[in-house]
């Protein structure tokens, strides 16, 4: 695997919603290297015909009832909001429409 | 007549011996919050406004809730009094690690990005202690998120290792592990996705479960890896161990992933083991899990542990699990992608920090996230959800992701080949002892190799234990025995467990944390140096 | 970050169809009308107080853990029956991880590479009863975000505001993706049938009994994708030949919130796409806005290599593997198809193309068949709902089967009418009060007192006083101008306040105007 460059980590930074220093990214680059080096071994191992676990353990199919809960209160929904309003979560001006 | 003598100092009970003359009415659940409390204001250290730990002492707990613990105890004597019959742990105490979310009770993570937060609700594990009436007595420190080896990954600053305070407890459950070994408590719980049970426990001579994968509920324990994550139970013995595991687990329907069907009765197993005979057992010596990189007190005590084992009456045999070599790798991509998404839920709308950004009028939703999540989370986190980002990537993800869930096929399959020939799997928890505090900060990598023996189970989803194989002879420190069992055959480990443990204390005359050093002594040094 | 709101070149659309073929793909999200959320226990019902239908789970809080709702995966699966897909006998969900502050979790829990039900059709009756078949790509399973206000600025508008105000009881309602195959073929048509189609899933839905298919409530929403090719002389639209090009570079319109927007929007964007193209311009692939108003697109989000959603397997949902036993079972409760039933009540009830396509698209079918079902005669019933209700409902801007009034109340009151206690102003005034609330038709007639007057003693002296007050009129009647009556029924209503029977007027009016020589028999009956 290739080395990883301090333009793609700070693109990976954006996608994670970090605000990385330039100096973190230095570190961080330097660091992502040798670890992605030591884990690159995954690659080599296991074969086309292996399936992938995506859980540990082999449960399906597992559903409740349509039937309604108890809900929290409105209070209690917002008590850990840092601004709230109107019963409404404030939050800072969003840019784009999803 | 109840036969139980306790110790005149009530922290050096047995959670079991505190049960028995709780019920007996030896002793009220009030003294022995009360016991426990002090015990923790003389240990346990202080912490500034901002939470951070000062000076040189435990610093296990990041909260301590006197109030509420001393009123919980008295809630159980008063229900006593009145002649209700009560769960068998009712009225001991208990630390609940950090990382569960307890209404009312905050709840961080070891991170600043939760600082304040008070969940409006109670994780299932801890509506279970609860509803045991135990006593809840505080929340433990833990490495930011659970990741890490050491506790040091806190925001809140290191828990320190009760057998030296300069070397870490282990990690992330470092603060549970060291309230057990410095007496604040007889049981904690911890989470494990990697080893964050038992690695603490191995390096601070305690016991330390990771169960079955679904066997304890996960609703309400912040999660780090989902596929990975499984509560447990952490003690100073094998049998309490045993009551806290049957505590916590059980069904829940909250948790998809939880198990149906019937439970082992880990404690009758814990009993049975203590017998001390293990005829018929074939215990699995992992080649894979010893040799090079291990330290050499931790390989001299591991191959007591097997002479003791086969001296029970247990067939010892050599099994190969060669995919564990590549459990390390494997992990460290899934473990980080995971995280990466169940960590994007911390961004300052709904709870938690919130950042503004510097120079900007009116900052966006998408600029306080960013200065948020930069300022809030450590560097290991950043490192972690930046490994993990990239690791889910589009053109990345079939060789990083889809590989390492390949490699976790080989690894499940491995498991299932070696317990074809054994019954429990055996291996050194940790490679080494406790290190000094600051001493792998620098090199992740080298940080990550101490779970190095406990990732495969949670790879696998299987369950395992550490629990005290004696002092390595070059540090004096503890050394952790590993064992595995198959998935849903948790009581294996518990026979094992404790057979193993009556042996060794046997020879030992008493419980390795007997020979912890005296933490008043080097407090009042720490003092000292202190006021200096 | 610029705000494109000026209107772009447009190509007459003539011009369009000539030198371009549309590729259209539709995305529609449907909201389910389960009773509590896709993952957790909180209900789903439409607008309650903010923040009081969340929990730990939809609010996103840490720890929290999804549990799939039963009666969701059915509801899927029946969907994707009714839709003539295959059902998956193994799939998973996944998290689709973008930052956005309506979405708790900062990941939607969704699914990916492996939909509940996949590779289907849906027959879609145009207007001229000729049938299109629309090719389903998938059906999946996902859940809905939380709704942002936007406080400051202008209008309330997403740019230039302050701050945005989050209520996340939206948050955690199932929702199902269904995404059409590149519908190709469809030439001139591509407007019209976007929004057949989209008519078509809605009555399939409600059909299905799954949702509330209210698209002006959001619980049916389209995205409508489109693309222009080339035209290949001289070949049809659906031909191989045609097919053979390659497919240009799309928009994806979002906001599409009726049916009349959806063939709007399209075609809008076909004459806009082909001025870009004519001028020697690129397309970008971005998502647009519609607008209902000005019946424009804007330019939102670039699709861009920013965009990475980084999907993975949900570790936390366990995967589902339905029996095909359960799923058999489950196709035996698919309904009759719509166009199917519709023909065959059409000819039960007797009514024209023109007035059932009425009733369809009034959303009505079901009203009538059900208020018939109560008692009501087809033509009445037909009337009523798209008549009187329709104008009401239209005034209102409420959906036909919101208004507040039951398919039986419908019924008494018509019932009313045959038995001569009602004239049909009159219960139009008695609909007026069961709209109001004031009880059932019975009653609203009992308390407004809005009985017809059968007393002939009353009526009678309505009409002597009509025709002593009108000597002109009268004598015009009687000299034969019978049309001149129509003046003397009027002036009787009115004093009867409309509580008379307008042909028992004319009769009796009739009666006492006739030509002297005809008169002796009833003067004296």
């Amino acid at each position: 695997m290739s080395a990883i460059s301090r333009e793609e980590v700070s693109h990976l930074a954006m996608l994670a919603r970090i605000d990385l220093q330039p100096d973190e990214l230095d570190r961080l680059a330097a660091q992502l290297d040798v670890i992605l080096d030591a884990v690159a071994t995954v690659t080599q191992v296991a074969g086309e015909d292996v399936p992938a676990t995506s859980h540990p353990m082999p449960l399906t199919n597992v559903t409740r009832p349509d039937e309604p809960r108890p809900c929290l209160t409105q209070e209690e929904a917002l008590s850990g909001a840092p601004a709230a309003e109107a019963g409404r979560f404030r939050v800072p001006r969003i840019l784009e429409e999803d | 007549m109840t036969g139980t003598t306790l110790p005149a100092d009530l922290t050096r009970a047995t959670a079991a011996g505190l049960a028995q003359a709780l019920a007996a009415g030896d002793v009220s659940a009030v003294e022995v919050a009360q016991a426990h409390l002090d015990r923790i204001a003389a240990v346990d250290g202080t912490r500034d406004a901002d939470g951070v730990a000062t000076g040189r002492a435990v610093h296990a707990f990041l909260h301590v809730c006197a109030e509420s613990a001393l009123a919980d105890a008295k809630a159980v004597d008063d229900a006593r009094a009145a002649g209700q019959t009560l769960p068998a742990l009712a009225g001991v105490p208990i630390a609940v690690k950090d990382v569960m979310a307890t209404r009312g009770l905050p709840t961080t993570c070891g991170s600043r990005i939760l600082q304040g937060w008070v969940p409006p609700y109670d994780a299932t594990v801890v509506a279970n202690i609860r509803a045991a009436r135990m006593v809840v007595l505080g929340k433990t420190n833990m490495d930011e998120f659970a990741m890490g080896s050491s506790t040091e990954h806190s925001a809140y600053g290191p828990t320190r290792n009760p057998w030296d305070l300069d070397r870490i407890p282990g990690g992330s459950g470092g603060g549970s592990a060291a309230s057990l070994a410095a007496f604040e408590t007889p049981l904690a719980t911890g989470t494990d996705t990697g080893g964050s049970i038992r690695q603490p426990a191995s390096v601070t001579g305690t016991v330390g479960v990771k169960p079955t994968y679904g066997a304890v509920s996960r609703y309400g324990l912040v999660a780090l890896a989902s596929s990975l994550d499984q509560a447990g139970p952490c003690a100073r013995t094998v049998l309490d161990t045993a009551l806290l595991h049957q505590v916590m687990a059980g069904h829940d329907p909250m948790d998809s992933t939880s198990l149906t069907g019937e439970y082992p009765d880990v404690v009758a197993a814990a009993r049975a083991g203590a017998t001390g005979s293990l005829d018929g057992v074939t215990v699995g010596v992992v080649r894979e899990l010893s040799g090079d990189g291990y330290q050499a007190g931790v390989l001299r005590r591991f191959e007591e542990s097997l002479a003791v084992l086969t001296e029970a009456g247990a067939k010892v045999v050599e099994v190969s699990c060669p995919s564990f070599t590549v459990a390390l790798a494997a992990y460290y991509l899934i473990l980080p992608s995971e995280a990466s998404s169940n960590l994007a839920k911390f961004d300052a709308m709904r709870y938690g920090l919130r950042v503004e950004p510097g120079g900007v009028a009116v900052p966006t939703a998408e600029q306080v996230m960013g200065a948020t999540r930069a300022a809030g989370f450590g560097d290991e986190v950043k490192r972690r959800i930046i490994l993990g980002t990239y690791a889910l990537s589009s053109g990345y993800y079939d060789a990083y992701y889809g590989s390492a869930q390949k490699v976790r096929t080989l690894i499940q399959r491995d498991f299932a080949a070696a317990f074809g020939q054994a019954d429990v799997l055996v291996s050194p928890t940790s490679p080494t002892t406790a290190f000094p505090l600051g001493d792998k900060l620098e090199n992740p990598l080298a940080m990550y190799l101490q779970d190095v023996a406990t990732i495969p189970a949670n790879l696998a989803g299987v369950p395992g234990m550490s629990l005290p194989s004696g002092l390595a002879d070059e540090d004096g420190l503890p050394v952790g025995l590993q064992i595995l069992a198959p998935a849903g055959a948790d009581d294996r480990l518990y026979r094992v467990g404790g057979a193993l443990e009556a042996i060794l204390t046997a020879r030992w005359g008493g419980s390795v944390l007997d020979r912890v050093p005296d933490l008043s002594a080097a407090l009042a040094t720490a003092a000292n140096g202190a006021t200096r | 970050m610029t705000v494109t709101d000026t209107t772009e070149a447009v190509l007459a659309y003539d011009d369009v169809v000539a030198a371009y073929d549309p590729v259209l793909g539709l995305e529609v999200h449907v909201e389910l009308n389960t009773a509590t959320k896709m993952f957790c226990g909180c209900p789903t019902g439409f607008g309650a107080e903010p923040n009081t239908q969340v929990c730990p789970v939809c609010l996103g809080l840490p720890g929290a853990l999804p549990v799939l709702n039963a009666r969701g995966l059915e509801s899927a699966i029946r969907i994707g029956l009714a839709l003539n897909c295959e059902i998956a006998s193994w799939c998973r969900f996944a998290r689709k991880n973008y930052f956005y502050p309506d979405m708790p979790k900062n990941f939607q829990t969704s699914q990916y590479d492996e939909p509940i039900a996949f590779n289907g059709f849906l027959d879609v009756e145009l207007d001229d009863g000729s049938t299109f078949r629309v090719e389903i790509e998938r059906a999946h399973m996902e859940e809905d975000t939380g709704k942002s206000t936007h406080v400051g600025g202008a209008t309330g508008r997403i740019h230039g505001a302050d701050y945005s105000l989050v209520d996340y009881n939206r948050a955690g309602i199932p929702l199902i993706e269904i995404v059409t195959k590149p519908v190709e073929g469809a030439g001139e048509r591509a407007p019209e049938i976007a929004r057949a189609y989209v008519a078509a899933l809605r009555d399939l839905l409600r059909a299905l009994g799954v949702s509330d298919v209210r698209m002006e409530q959001g619980s049916l929403r389209c995205d409508a994708n489109l693309s222009l090719r080339a035209k290949v002389p001289g070949a049809a639209p659906g031909s191989a030949e045609q097919r053979a090009v390659p497919l240009g570079t799309r928009s994806e319109t979002k906001n599409v919130n009726s049916l009349r927007s959806v063939e709007r929007a399209v075609r809008y964007e076909m004459t806009r796409h082909a001025a870009r193209l004519a001028a020697g311009l690129k397309i970008v692939q971005e998502t647009r806005h519609w607008h209902e108003d000005t019946g424009i697109t804007t330019s939102g989000r670039e699709k861009s290599d920013a965009e990475d959603y980084r999907y993975f397997p949900e570790p936390d949902l366990v995967p589902m593997s339905p029996d095909p036993a359960w799923v058999d079972e489950l196709r035996g409760t698919l309904p009759e198809p719509p166009p199917q039933r519709r023909r065959r009540l059409q000819a039960e009830w007797g009514f024209a193309d023109l007035e059932m396509r009425d009733l369809v698209n009034a959303g009505a079918v079901e009203l009538v068949e059900a208020t018939v079902a109560a008692g009501a005669a087809p033509a009445a019933a037909r009337k009523w709902w798209s008549g009187e209700l329709a104008r009401r409902a239209n005034a209102d801007g409420v959906e036909l089967a919101a208004m507040p009034v039951t398919p039986a109340q419908i019924a008494a009151l018509q019932g009313l009418v045959d038995a001569g206690t009602l004239t049909d102003s009159l219960a139009r005034q008695v609909l007026e009060g069961v709209l109001a609330g004031e009880g059932e038709p019975a009653e609203v007639v009992e308390s407004r007192g809005l009985q017809v007057v059968s007393d002939d003693g009353a009526l009678g002296a309505a009409v002597d006083r009509a025709i002593a007050e009108n000597p002109d009129v009268a004598d015009k009647v009687r000299s034969g101008k019978v049309a001149a009556v129509g003046a003397l029924v009027g002036a009787v209503m009115k004093q009867m306040r409309g509580q008379a029977d307008a042909a028992k007027v004319k009769a009796l009016l009739t009666e006492r105007l006739a030509p002297a020589d005809s008169t002796t028999d009833v003067s004296t009956s």
